[in-house]
């Protein structure tokens, strides 16, 4: 994105600020098939997308939510929530960090976030947003270089339709589950990716650096497709704490996989948790999918979950192609009054393939985990093997964790393994560390950070030492 | 260096010491001998910060500062160690980053810079030989699976790296075959020097043919009952407790 797109870009909400334009205006709070055209008209989407979006909206209204996961859910009003709003308008944002909360300039510093991008994530207006635009734009280039696409969902939509037609809800149809189908009829923008045959990603995929599809909403929807002999990596979310006005999130994320192609995809999620006594935080409700569509396909899911009060979360891998791998890593940490119920399912299809599950659990203060897991062999699995680790580390005793897993084997020659384990931070350990000379603080994020060493060494390098910073900030208080 | 007067401390609301009344200066080496409950253990958490034993009466200066103020990491940044009787397993954490991160973290409060990576194993190599211990012991998680000599080798190899003014060793010995011991109380007399001091504590005399003391007391229900030269263990070793 070029310097002038932006300044046209800004002089438009300028613009619009003086004239009341409909294109501005928020669509009124409710779900019917007017809004959902509307939403599809105001986006210019072709035909296709909007029966699609109203099949989807059809379909989950014959649907209820969900009760099945371990979450104490407060009931959800889906007609107060406004399902459209344009691009944010900058009236209420902070015109300078002066502005912002001192308490998250304060964590912002203890994960040591550069200076200039503070402003940005803290949401302050205008400025901040250029300093990362000649990043970006290099970005951009290098990227374009190598045939890859990656660009906004929208910009998707206008520019490659055939490749959504083909694509979107072949991983994750519409009809999947309850959020899913309102994501599917409501979505509003998200992240393509496009990695042609035989390309390696020169670079690692950021969301940092989608800078023109910044306010995504709370129904994000994305989809990456790596090509036969492809290979991309792709990082999501922030360690910083993100303003953010919405409290339910509802995405979606589609990956596909050709023959040999290699998807890695990780997350680290840090939205508002609530306070220390459970009041706001964001509700997390996501449907991550991942197909292995190839023989010799590898889709690997790293995930680490500090933040939401609600997270209901479970990254998946459909093994169809033979000798396809599919891989699991997550750190989920609750803590005061959050809840997580995360996990994955591995389906096994194709012969020989292969799937690892390594999860680790961390409750502290009223925190509950809940790891919850399928390993499905199926009757054509033949020689599948799956190898599943779930440990659980509490730290005090008014938290809890909980396993739910599920194996079910279809095939006499496919393989699955499961080791569990809970273990506590107790005092006898804590005293040994200080009397070494390790305070308190620094002694529970040393123990916590080895037991979650095996998922951080699946992250990209500099998202592993900011990853450690994070649950460090995100266990503070959790002893004494 | 170190001034214990008429400390009384209790655990769980049972008072356990009752008086304790200890000076130790710099190059010493003393040795408390106690039979069992007498208020060994205790004296040592004391000394080391541990919450659940509350201090109810008498004073501890260390180097002419309250220690009993400070926080058990402010205790080992002013040069306390203590071997502890049953070192605790960490499961998880590399036993090499323990100890990197115990270092530095006091180095750091010294004023003194970290170590990086390559300083600091070959400063631990070098004490590592010291104790008779293997390079897979820093691979490992601490103490996690360790045997109980393993275990009190492995307090020794933290006590040569922090090097500290007073170390206390509290029941280093117990369960110590003939060849650990020594190692352990060789361990021991390297780092004794005119300017640190050491306080052994132990329930039997035969540390004390390896490690000799400069003092011995006997701790009896909470009070040092009798003090003498280290003839008075081999006395103790002859006619036991019960004849004090």
């Amino acid at each position: 994105m070029s310097n002038q797109t932006i300044q046209q870009a800004i002089q438009k909400n300028y613009e619009h600020g003086f004239v009341t334009d409909i294109e501005m205006e928020t669509v009124p709070p409710g779900l019917n098939e007017v809004v959902i055209r509307s939403i599809s008209l105001k986006k210019n989407e072709p035909e296709f997308l909007l029966q699609w979006r109203l099949k989807a909206y059809q379909h989950w209204l014959t649907m209820t939510m969900p009760t099945w996961a371990n979450l104490k859910i407060a009931p959800i009003d889906f007609q107060a929530i406004s399902y459209y709003s344009a691009p944010k308008s900058k009236k209420n944002a902070p015109k300078s960090l002066a502005e912002v909360d001192p308490k998250l300039l304060a964590t912002y510093e203890k994960l040591g976030i550069p200076l200039h991008e503070r402003a940005q994530l803290a949401g302050v207006a205008v400025d901040a947003v250029f300093d990362s635009v000649s990043v970006a734009t290099t970005f951009k280039e290098k990227l374009h270089e190598a045939g890859v696409i990656f660009c906004s969902f929208s910009e998707a939509v206008q520019k490659y339709p055939a490749l959504i037609e083909e694509y979107l809800g072949t991983v994750v149809p519409y009809r999947d589950n309850f959020f899913a189908a309102l994501n599917s009829a409501v979505f509003t923008d998200g992240s393509f990716v496009y990695v042609p045959k035989g390309v390696r990603c020169p670079m690692e995929l950021s969301t940092y650096f989608r800078i023109n599809a910044a306010n995504t909403g709370q129904f994000e929807r994305t989809l990456i497709i790596a090509d036969e002999d492809s290979h991309v990596s792709y990082l999501e979310g922030c360690t910083a704490p993100q303003r953010d006005e919405n409290q339910l999130h509802a995405a979606v994320v589609e990956l596909v996989a050709h023959k040999n192609a290699n998807i890695k995809y990780s997350t680290v999620q840090n939205w508002y948790p609530g306070d220390e006594n459970g009041k706001g935080g964001i509700y997390n409700f996501v449907t991550k999918r991942g197909l292995c569509a190839g023989d010799h396909a590898k889709i690997s899911w790293t995930q680490i979950e500090t933040g939401s009060a609600i997270t209901w979360k479970y990254p998946s891998v459909v093994l169809r192609g033979n000798y396809s791998v599919g891989e699991f890593y997550s750190v989920a940490l609750t803590n005061h009054y959050q809840q997580a119920d995360t996990g994955t399912k591995m389906i096994h299809l194709g012969k020989n393939t292969k799937s690892t599950i390594i999860s680790k659990g961390i409750s502290t203060g009223h925190g509950q985990n809940s790891y919850r897991g399928l390993v499905r062999m199926s009757p054509t699995a033949h020689h599948a093997r799956n190898y599943t680790q779930c440990d659980s580390l509490l730290i005090g005793d008014q938290c809890g964790a909980h396993t739910f897993p599920t194996i079910d084997v279809k095939n006499k020659s496919a393989r699955a393994e499961h080791e569990a384990s809970t273990s506590t931070i107790n005092d006898d350990q804590l005293f040994y560390c200080q009397s070494r000379g390790i305070c308190e603080e620094d002694a529970v994020s040393m123990i916590v950070n080895g037991f979650c060493k095996t998922v951080f060494q699946e992250l990209p390098m500099e998202f592993a030492v900011e990853a450690q910073k994070l649950l460090a900030v995100s266990l503070e208080g959790s002893v004494g | 260096m170190l001034t214990i007067e008429n400390l009384h401390a209790t655990v769980n609301n049972a008072e356990i010491l009752r008086g304790v009344n200890l000076q130790i200066n710099p190059g010493e080496v003393h040795a408390i001998m106690g039979p069992n409950g007498s208020g060994k253990t205790t004296l040592s958490h004391v000394l080391a910060g541990r919450d659940e034993y509350v201090v109810t009466e008498g004073s501890v200066l260390f180097e002419n500062k309250n220690l009993l103020i400070l926080a058990p990491e402010e205790r080992a940044v002013a040069g306390v160690f203590l071997a502890m009787q049953y070192p605790v397993e960490i499961p998880g954490v590399n036993n090499t980053y323990f100890l990197k991160t115990a270092l530095n973290a006091i180095r750091k409060a010294r004023g003194e810079s970290s170590l990086d990576a390559f300083e600091f194993m070959e400063l631990l190599k070098s004490h590592l030989k010291q104790v008779g211990m293997d390079e897979k012991f820093l691979s490992r998680f601490v103490n996690s699976g360790f045997s109980g000599g393993e275990k009190k080798r492995n307090e020794i190899l933290q006590m040569l790296l922090l090097q500290p003014k007073l170390a206390i060793l509290d029941e280093t010995d117990s369960g110590l075959d003939v060849d650990a011991l020594q190692i352990v109380a060789r361990g021991i007399n390297q780092i004794r020097n005119s300017k640190r001091a050491i306080l052994v504590i132990t329930h039997y005399q035969r540390l004390l043919n390896y490690v000799e003391p400069d003092f011995v007391h006997i701790l009896s229900n909470g009070r040092i009952v009798k003090s003498g030269g280290k003839q008075l263990a081999l006395e103790i070793e002859e006619s036991g407790y019960a004849t004090l």
